[in-house]
């Protein structure tokens, strides 16, 4: 009896699940912020309501816990899966915790995928990162080339620590395309550790001992803004350029004083787009996710899987006094 | 005493200037005016809370929260200059030393009332008032933009030559001169470090000495608070993180008696110049940075060398009293082992 009552049940539910997938007229995505209220996300948000919009049919669901918790995450999951969404995009706040949750919602047909913070490899099918090491260390190189007349002459790199993990990684990616950029000349790199006044000094010393630097590389945001702080304390502005990574809130003032021309991260905006359009993808069918394979992500162009389903989107989107202070505002 | 005292400031001296000399060798433009001013300028807010520190330690005591008061001071003060900019920065700059002032006598208190060591102390305060910074904050930072010009420049005015903060630097070296050596409060700063005993018995009270060091040691740093996030234009939780050993390092270098009641200005802001000409040179001499780090300890040690053979009569004793106590049971192991 028992046996019969749970088959019963187990049925109407299959059934009502299967009808609720039948009559989906919309896609409805659900988009996971670390949490909610932070600017960043607010802007991911943004992005993926612009990909709805041109996808048409397509309901973005916007939601995240209010703290960056792992608990508040798989409740919200769980309110996804209850609300029959068809995609879930998560930016996660741990990699692992959330992976029961996200496999639940994917035994019962839901294309999981996370972007900015990654899900572990059986929590999700497609991971997308914002960009990708060898994209970063390009990207430095270009900014440098771009402040320099011609794209020739010397720069230098000021970096956090020595032992950090992804600065060594950005810098060995940058001195391996090196050849790609003719008369780019990498004079030195120096270490600020992060640390504001560390880095001021070593910002101040390059100035001193290597005066053929024209541009200083920094892939850290104390360490650009430090050194954008010593290029306009010594009055170098227009001599001596700063660009690398930072976000927009923070190296506003640095371009506006014009010690930095340009600068680069990853756009929130266009991740939000990317992740809901490879989120609609994977619930059309179009694509499977599978490494190798590329998926359409409508105006960023086609997006190419790699290794372990992660996903590089593209070049880190170049900021300047044009769209700086639009961007400031969201993050 | 005050002959051997004027001899060794006179050899740190010397030790910079053989410093100074040997960078320059390395690094040509090391030694110009200009060079050295700007060493100078930099090094003002560790003179600054050299002092502070000193007149902390001459009480026997240490203040390990200044960095951390320097975080949340100057935390809070830029987020005020980010919400209301019509403020005036006379304001805000009483504000630092006023909120600065409270953090330190939250210390002062802990010590002097509660009776617990400043050591104790001043690592957990260190701890909860960079969290403070972090609670205050939310951990978002406060940018260049958002500050107001005259909060950024004013530190970098240039008068007659050098710039404002070089000027405060000064000033406060010339008031502490003034307290350390010229008011009942200064003295009683070495009495109470040098005996706290006889200090007792000479009508001062050296709970309260201790509470008054540790306010002027929070204003101090309260006020580096403001003059640090002005220079580097930015304020999130992590500034000056580890900058209370230097402080203390600046105070040992400049023969301050870690056990009280012996010491100069003239020694923390020589001991406080060292760190910084140490500091400036290692970016300009071109060597790999792995090594820069071991360097500068080595020459830090060798400076306290200097220091600890001054202090030779006092150090053996207490020395000699603990290897004796500590060689027993080790001598015992030994023979065990045997």
């Amino acid at each position: 009896m028992k046996m019969l009552a749970k088959l019963a049940v187990g049925t109407a539910l299959g059934l009502a699940l299967l009808s609720g997938a039948a009559s989906a007229q919309t896609v409805k995505i659900g988009l996971v912020a670390k949490s909610l209220g932070n600017g960043f996300f607010e802007a991911a948000n943004k992005g993926a309501q612009e990909a709805a919009k041109e996808l048409g049919g397509v309901e973005v669901i916007y939601t995240g816990p209010t703290s960056t918790t792992a608990e508040g995450q798989i409740e919200v999951i769980n309110a996804l899966i209850a609300q029959r969404v068809d995609a879930i995009a998560i930016s996660a706040n741990d990699p692992d915790a959330v992976v029961p949750a996200l496999k639940r919602a994917a035994q019962r047909g839901i294309k999981v995928i996370s972007w900015d913070s990654a899900v572990g490899k059986d929590g999700r099918i497609v991971h997308l990162n914002p960009s990708s090491n060898e994209l970063i260390g390009n990207m430095c190189l270009k900014l440098a080339a771009s402040h320099l007349p011609d794209g020739k002459g010397d720069f230098a790199i000021l970096s956090a620590t020595s032992t950090s993990t992804n600065q060594n990684t950005w810098i060995a990616e940058m001195k391996k395309l090196l050849p790609k950029y003719p008369g780019l000349n990498l004079v030195t790199t120096v270490y600020g550790d992060d640390l504001a006044d560390k880095s001021y000094r070593e910002a101040q010393g390059l100035l001193k001992s290597h005066p053929n630097v024209k541009v200083i590389v920094a892939p850290t945001t104390v360490g650009v803004l430090a050194a954008s702080q010593v290029v306009k304390d010594a009055g170098k502005i227009g001599q001596v350029y700063v660009t690398g990574l930072g976000l927009p809130s923070e190296m506003a003032g640095a371009v506006h004083s014009g010690a930095t021309k340009e600068f680069a991260i990853w756009n929130p905006i266009d991740l939000g787009y990317s992740a809901t359009q490879i989120a609609y993808r994977l619930v059309k069918k179009e694509t499977e996710g599978k490494p190798g394979s590329e998926i359409n992500a409508g105006r960023m162009g086609k997006i190419k899987i790699g290794d372990n389903g992660e996903a590089a989107m593209a070049d880190p989107f170049v900021y300047d006094k044009k769209n700086v202070d639009e961007f400031a505002k969201i993050f | 005493m005050s002959r051997l005292l004027k001899h060794r400031e006179l050899l740190l001296v010397a030790i910079i200037v053989a410093l100074v000399a040997a960078f320059a060798y390395r690094a040509p433009g090391f030694a110009s005016p200009e060079s050295l001013a700007n060493i100078f300028n930099d090094t003002s807010i560790l003179i600054i809370l050299a002092l502070g520190q000193m007149a902390v330690v001459l009480t026997r005591s240490i203040d390990l929260s200044v960095a951390a008061n320097l975080s949340f001071t100057g935390m809070a003060i830029a987020m005020i200059n980010a919400a209301f900019p019509e403020i005036p920065l006379a304001i805000l700059i009483a504000a630092a030393l006023g909120i600065g002032a409270m953090l330190g006598a939250i210390n002062g208190l802990l010590v002097w009332k509660v009776n617990i060591p400043p050591i104790v102390v001043t690592l957990g305060t260190l701890t909860i008032y960079r969290g403070m910074a972090f609670v205050l904050s939310g951990g978002t930072w406060v940018n260049q933009n958002q500050m107001t010009p005259d909060f950024l420049n004013a530190p970098r005015l240039p008068v007659l030559g050098l710039p404002l903060l070089s000027w405060t630097a000064i000033l406060v070296v010339v008031v502490m001169v003034v307290l350390f050596t010229r008011t009942v409060f200064g003295r009683a700063l070495y009495a109470s470090g040098g005996n706290p005993t006889a200090a007792l018995y000479a009508g001062i009270d050296v709970g309260r000495t201790r509470f008054f060091a540790f306010v002027l040691s929070g204003a101090l740093a309260g006020l580096c608070g403001y003059l640090w996030v002005s220079r580097y234009a930015v304020a999130y939780v992590d500034i000056a993180v580890g900058f209370e050993l230097d402080t203390v390092a600046a105070c040992v270098i400049g023969g301050i008696s870690t056990l009280g009641g012996i010491g100069t200005i003239a020694g923390a802001v020589l001991g406080s110049l060292f760190l910084g000409v140490i500091k400036n040179a290692l970016p300009v001499i071109d060597i790999s940075p792995f090594w820069q780090m071991a360097i500068s300890g080595l020459v830090i040690i060798i400076a306290v060398t200097f220091n600890a053979r001054q202090e030779r009569r006092k150090g053996r004793m207490i020395l000699r009293d603990a290897a004796k106590s500590r060689a027993r049971p080790s001598e015992l192991a030994e023979g065990a082992a045997a």
